[in-house]
Order: C-alpha cells, then structure tokens, then sequence
C-alpha cells in the first residue's frame, strides 16, 4: 500500500491535461464549468458536439477493451482522465449514460449483432442514452416494474406499454434500456426483460418533471405500443434482471472520481464565498468546511480501496457504503453552502427562477439521498448483505 | 499507487490477529488493568520474544525487522480489536521514530537494543494538557557544568510508570526545544502512576527536579527538536487513529452478534429496521475511518523514509485523528446503546471499548481540535492549498 504514482501514468496525466487544454477553447471554451447539477440543461447541442470532440481525439469509453474500440485502459488510468476532466472544467457529460452504462453492459451481455450497432454510436459521441427502471409504483421496490412487452408473432416486434418516470436525460436521449414484464403474471424479479427502445417513435411520449430547482433533469417517459425489435433484447426475454444488475454493478466504478472532482469545484466555490464574506471567521464554519474538506478526501480514499478491489469481483464493504456516504456528504454541502452565504443565500440574480450554482447544489443535493437507492434502502442493503442482519420481511 | 495490502501485509495481521485472541482476550485485558504499571510486564517480555513487534519499525541495520508505517498501522488496528493494554505506541511507534529521525549512530546502537530486549521508553512533553504540539512543553534546560539541568512537569504520559526510559521534551536557555532520552532511574526524575478512568491506556506524571543531562543524551545533536516533536505526536495520533479504527470494528461486530441473538417480540432485535439502520450508520463510520487511516498510513511511512514533509504529515494527522475519533465514540456508543440493559454492566466488555473510545478521542488532540487545524490549512494561507 503506497501513494506513488508510476512515470507512465504521470505521462498519460499530462498529456489528458494538455488536449484538454487545447480543446477546450474556441467554440468549446464556453462549456467550461457547464452543465453541473442544477445547470443541466444549458449548452445541450454545445455539449453533444463536445462529445464527438472528444471522441475524435479519443477521449470517449477510454476504459473500454481495445477490441471495442476503446483504450483498454486501466483503472489508474480511468481516475487520472476524470480528475483531469473535472479539474479542466470540462462540462457534464451527456455520453456518460451510454458510456458507463449500456456500453460495458452490451460488451458484457450483448451479442456480436448488437455491439456492432450499437458501441460505435455512444463511442463516437453520436447517439445518446437514458434508462427507463424506475416507474410509479416501481421506486425502491424496483421488482414491481408493470412495463408490458408483449412479442408480436406477425411482425416480430415486441411491443411495448406502461410508464417509466425519474429519466434523465429522456428528451436529449436517442434510447433508453428498459426493463419490462415479458411474461404476464409474473411477480418480481422473475419474467423481465431488457430492452434497447428507440424514443423517435410515435408509441413514446416524454414529459418532463419540473423539479424544485425550477429545471427539469428528469422525465416521465410513456410508452403506448412503442415497438423494439426482437434483436434489441439483450439475453433472453426472462433475463432482465440479470442485466439490469449488473448494469448497476457497473455504475459504481470510476466515474465517481470524477463526480469527486466536481464536488471538489463545489467545495472550493463554498470555501472562496466563506473568505469573500467572512464566514470563515466563524468558530463553527470552519469547523464544517473542515469537516466538508476531510469527508471529500476520505471520499477519495474509500474510491482508492474499492476500486483496487477485492480479487474475486465481490462487492466490498466500501463499495457498500459508497453512495450512502457520497449522497449524504453533498446534502450537508448544499446546506453549508447556505449557511455560508446567510440570508442572502435567498437572492436570486435576475428575473426568473434562476439559480446560482450555490443555490442548484444547495436544492439539487436534496435528490442525491433518494435516486438510485434511497438513504433508507442503502442502509438496508449494508445492514444485510455487509453484515449479515435478517432481510425485511417481504409483504 | 497500490491501495491495498500486500500478501505478506495480510499475513503479518492475520498472524497478530491470532496471537493476540489468545494473549489479549477479555480475561487478560481486565487483568493488566489492574496491574501494577497498567499493563501485564511479563506478556509485553513474552511478546516481545515471540512476536518480535518491537522491533518492527527499528531498521534492519540496528537488528530490527526495518518495516514501515503500513505494517505498524495495521498491527495496531488488530491491537485495538482487542484492547491491547501494552506501551507499544510510545515505545514502538514513538519512540522509536524519534531514534530513526533524530539519534546518533550510537545512541541508535544503544537504544535499539535496550528496547530490542523488551526494555520501554515514552514521550513525556506536555506541561500544558490542551495542547497538543511543541508550544504545550513548560520544562526547562539550563547549562550545569558540562552539561545540563532539566526541570519541570509533565503529565498526561501514556504508559509513563514502569517505563525504562523517558523521551523528555524541554526549552533551553535560548527558547530552542530539546529532547533528552534518560533512565527513568536517573536522580531527580520522579514517575507517579495516576488512576484512569479508561484503565486500558495508564497515564503517569513524571516531574523533573534538577535532572542532570549530557550531551550524549540529547537527540538531534543538540540542533532544536519542536519539529520533529510536532511530527512525533501527529506519528502518535495516526496510531492512536489505528487502535479506534479496530476497537470500532470490535465494536460493531459484537453489537451486530450480540442483536442476533437476543430475542424480544419473538424475533432477534437485529431484524429490526431500528437496528439495522443504527448498524449500517456505524459500518460507514468504520469503513470510512478505516479509509482515511490507510491514507495517514501511507503518508506516514513516506514520512519516514523522507518523502512527505512536516505538512503533509500533520494534514494526514489531523484528518485521520478527528475522523477515527469521532467514529470510534459514535460506534463504541452506539454499540453500547444496542447492548441495552447489559451494555452498562462491567461485565460485558463492551464498556471497556467506550471508555478507550474516550480516551483516545481526546489524547493527541480530539475531532474539533485537528479539524480546527485542517480549517487553518485551508482558510488562513494566502495560497490555494493544493489537492
């Protein structure tokens, strides 16, 4: 256990640094610090062409196997090209959907057909993608999903009905993998499917949800006899839930150094507003932006450990706790960010509901501790599965 | 950079945790709390000829095993899970870090061997008991003949009675502070043992009454040591965090086996959601502390091989010091509310495990105090602290 970097990886650090640095200009140079929580829908076609920039330099699924055209690189690697990112200020990532998620999953469970058409678009910044798990009556109990698909033997298609809702990036997205009841009746996690749904179908309808930030970063999607292909299930029609968790498996991997890095910009933007205006000479301020400063970095450290890993790919303890204690740290965040700025914390700049990064992450931060397992689930999940303790009964 | 333990890492702890279920069960804990001096002489002798963890940080050209900070950070962490009553900190870590850094060839010579054999020394610095770097030393080291006499008070000395040998820190006659490493038997050095309430960690108050000092008992060949005690006592702090970071996790086992257990309304208390979300906050708080410990361990040993500066040190220090803290009380206490009713009887051990959190949460400076010193880093330099 050290700390040391090699001179290779401080080589690849530069030279993501200096592209970075040359890219980032001109037509780009405006998304700079873009596109964050709160702001995620400024500069969107901006954003899209960034993707395919990067891609041409080929800075896009840098982790994925060479084979499917990516870098094959390391996790090392991986971390080194988003805290270069982050720190560059490169613009939230609309890719990252595709990116992190379906890509590794198709790589993983797609067959040959799929991967063809399907990794070139994301790698090349082309086509984008969103996820459809969540539905209204299907949020922590995601194995009550009632998305019907139903295969038509005349044409071959399967047809799909029912509701997803809590979808970012439905309405800048081109697809969207949903899980669906391929078999009616069926209860729970048996009789799922996993489908790659175009959303430029007259059977989809997005509508999105304005949150209390005043944006709108997720969406109801409806689908009304939407079709898909039969070659666009990946596994067979009874193994969605299989894929749907092991995408999830995936999510938790690098790109949470990057997130760090973007808390990081929000730390420091909560720590020059504490100097701006003396906040920092309060004795319990600075109490909390120290606890904020050194719950970052053991963020960091808990990131380090997981993803050396442990060597037969089992879940480890720090993996477990990882978005309970990400998500709980950027809520305290948002509200020291609050009490820092004091009660003009509550002016607005200019007319209309808009917010200052401040104020989004201080309203926006509010959504971490619920989406993607709330706090009450992640703990849940700890208590059981880390430790051991009884499962909840089921009713 | 490697994020993980080594193979051979994972053997030295796995055989530590082994040895010390055997040596530092509950039975022998309560025992050595009660000894004359705090803790069992003829099982830290045992020890010492068994398991050879004394010498673990004395360089292998002084007959010692010449491992680093990773290994000693890990030993400890097994030491905490089972509330080891022994002066390995101050003798071992301390101490011995104080010889590697600051000591002649000689004294190296010297001292190595006396504590290679099992003899032990402690850092008696503190006059001042609210502070917790060099500005907290009141002994003074006037010139006497040849040498030198020292005079003051400390208290506050871990494992400070029965200690061969005292690593005493005092200003001389133009402010620059020394450290004197003297038999405890020397003339006019007076140790008393002083009753704690955490009879795990014995602490004793050693005065000085014109002690005579030569030459060849200063470290640092004479040249001012307030740095290198400031650095001593982050060294300190970083194993302290090490012993919390195991008797947290002690202390979250046994709640969580104890739960299992017990049974009320027909069903164990561990299938309540009330508990298990207590648990899960403790298993975060551990994981987490555990974490940001791994990182001061690593820092530490750069540290010792000269690669991290003073800085470094005390920022890795300070965050892991108030993080393990913190945790270790909110842990050991939680685990004592989910004890219930026997939770606060002396004879279940659990109680043992929160008083040691509070013991250590306050010594070398407790949660508010190192992150009072993180805020300075970071609000009170005119330059960006770098990332």
């Amino acid at each position: 256990m050290n700390l040391r970097s090699n001179a290779a990886d401080e080589a690849f650090r530069r030279e993501v640094a200096s592209w970075l640095e040359q890219h980032l200009s001109g037509e780009f140079a405006q998304l700079r610090h873009r596109g964050g929580p709160g702001d995620e829908h400024s500069f969107v076609e901006e954003r899209k062409a960034w993707e395919r920039e990067l891609a041409r330099g080929g800075w896009t699924c840098i982790g994925w196997p060479q084979s499917h055209g990516g870098r094959g690189a390391t996790i090392e690697q991986q971390v080194i090209f988003n805290e270069e990112y982050a720190r560059a200020g490169g613009p939230g990532r609309i890719g990252h959907i595709g990116e992190t998620l379906m890509g590794p999953t198709l790589i993983a469970y797609g067959s040959a057909e799929q991967q063809a058409r399907y990794l070139p678009g994301i790698r090349e910044g082309r086509e984008f993608w969103c996820q459809g798990y969540s539905e209204p009556s299907a949020g922590s109990d995601l194995g009550n999903v009632k998305t019907r698909a139903e295969l038509d033997a005349d044409s071959g298609q399967w047809r799909i009905n029912g509701q997803k809702v809590w979808t970012s990036w439905a309405t800048e997205s081109d697809y969207c993998f949903v899980i669906a009841r391929t078999q009616p009746g069926s209860v729970g996690h048996k009789g799922l499917g996993f489908f790659m749904v175009a959303l430029d179908q007259p059977g989809v309808t997005i509508r999105p949800i304005e949150q209390l930030t005043g944006s709108a970063e997720f969406n109801e999607v409806f689908f009304d006899d939407a079709l898909c292909s039969a070659e666009d299930l990946i596994g067979g029609p009874e193994q969605g839930w299989q894929v749907a968790m092991a995408l999830l498996g995936f999510e938790r991997g690098v790109s949470t150094l990057g997130q760090q890095m973007l808390f990081q910009n929000e730390l420091d933007q909560v720590v020059a507003a504490a100097r701006d205006n003396g906040a920092d000479r309060d004795p319990i301020i600075r109490q909390r932006i120290a606890d904020a400063h050194i719950g970052l970095r053991i963020m960091r450290y808990n990131s380090m450990r997981m993803l050396a890993g442990g060597e037969d790919g089992s879940l480890s303890k720090e993996a477990m706790i990882y978005k309970l204690y990400w998500s709980s740290w950027h809520r305290n965040l948002g509200n020291l960010a609050m009490d820092v700025l004091g009660a003009e914390a509550q002016l607005l700049d200019g007319d209309g509901y808009q917010l200052s990064r401040l104020q989004g992450l201080f309203l926006y931060s509010r959504a971490d501790t619920i989406y993607g397992g709330t706090n009450q689930i992640q703990r849940n999940l700890i208590a059981e599965r880390a430790l051991g303790m009884p499962r909840e009964p089921r009713g | 950079m490697e994020f993980r333990f080594s193979q051979e890492q994972q053997m030295i702890f796995d055989t530590a945790a082994a040895y010390l279920a055997q040596t530092s069960d509950s039975s022998a804990v309560r025992a050595a709390m009660v000894a004359p001096h705090g803790y069992d002489r003829a099982a830290w002798q045992r020890q010492c000829e068994e398991m050879f963890w004394q010498g673990l940080l004395v360089p292998e050209s002084c007959d010692g095993l010449g491992l680093g900070f990773v290994e000693a950070i890990g030993l400890l962490e097994k030491m905490g899970e089972r509330l080891a009553c022994t002066p390995f900190i101050s003798s071992a870590v301390v101490v011995t870090s104080a010889l590697n850094r600051a000591a002649s060839g000689a004294q190296q010579q010297h001292y190595f061997a006396e504590l290679l054999a099992g003899k032990t020394a402690t850092l008696a610095y503190q006059g001042q008991t609210r502070r917790w770097d060099a500005s907290a030393v009141t002994a003074q080291l006037t010139t006497s003949g040849d040498g030198w006499q020292l005079d003051g008070n400390y208290a506050l000395v871990p494992h400070g009675s029965g200690a061969d040998y005292l690593l005493l820190a005092a200003r001389d006659e133009r402010g620059a502070l020394q450290l004197a490493l003297l038999p405890s038997a020397t003339p006019g050095l007076t140790v008393v043992n002083q009753p704690t309430m955490d009879q795990t960690r014995p602490l004793a108050s050693v005065s000085a009454v014109a002690v005579q000092v030569t030459a060849g008992q200063l470290l640092n060949n004479g040249q001012c040591c307030a740095q290198l005690l400031n650095e001593l006592i982050d060294i300190a702090a970083i194993a302290v965090a090490a012993d919390q970071v195991g008797g947290a996790q002690q202390s979250l086992n046994m709640a969580v086996d104890y739960t299992q257990e017990r049974v009320q309304f027909g069903r164990t208390i561990a299938s309540f959601q009330a508990i298990k979300h207590k648990a899960a906050d403790m298993m975060l708080k551990v994981e987490a502390a555990r974490s940001v410990l791994y990182y001061a361990a690593c820092v530490a040993d750069e540290w010792r091989l000269a690669e991290a500066d003073a800085e470094s040190l005390a920022q890795a220090a300070a965050m892991a010091k108030s993080y393990c803290s913190d945790a270790y009380y909110f842990v050991a206490g939680s685990a004592l509310q989910l004890f219930g009713g026997v939770g606060i009887t002396s004879e279940y051990d659990i109680q043992l495990y929160f008083k040691r959190a509070k013991s250590t949460e306050s010594f070398y400076g407790d949660g508010s105090y190192h992150r009072e010193r993180v805020a300075a880093q970071l609000l009170d330099s005119s330059c960006e602290v770098a990332l």
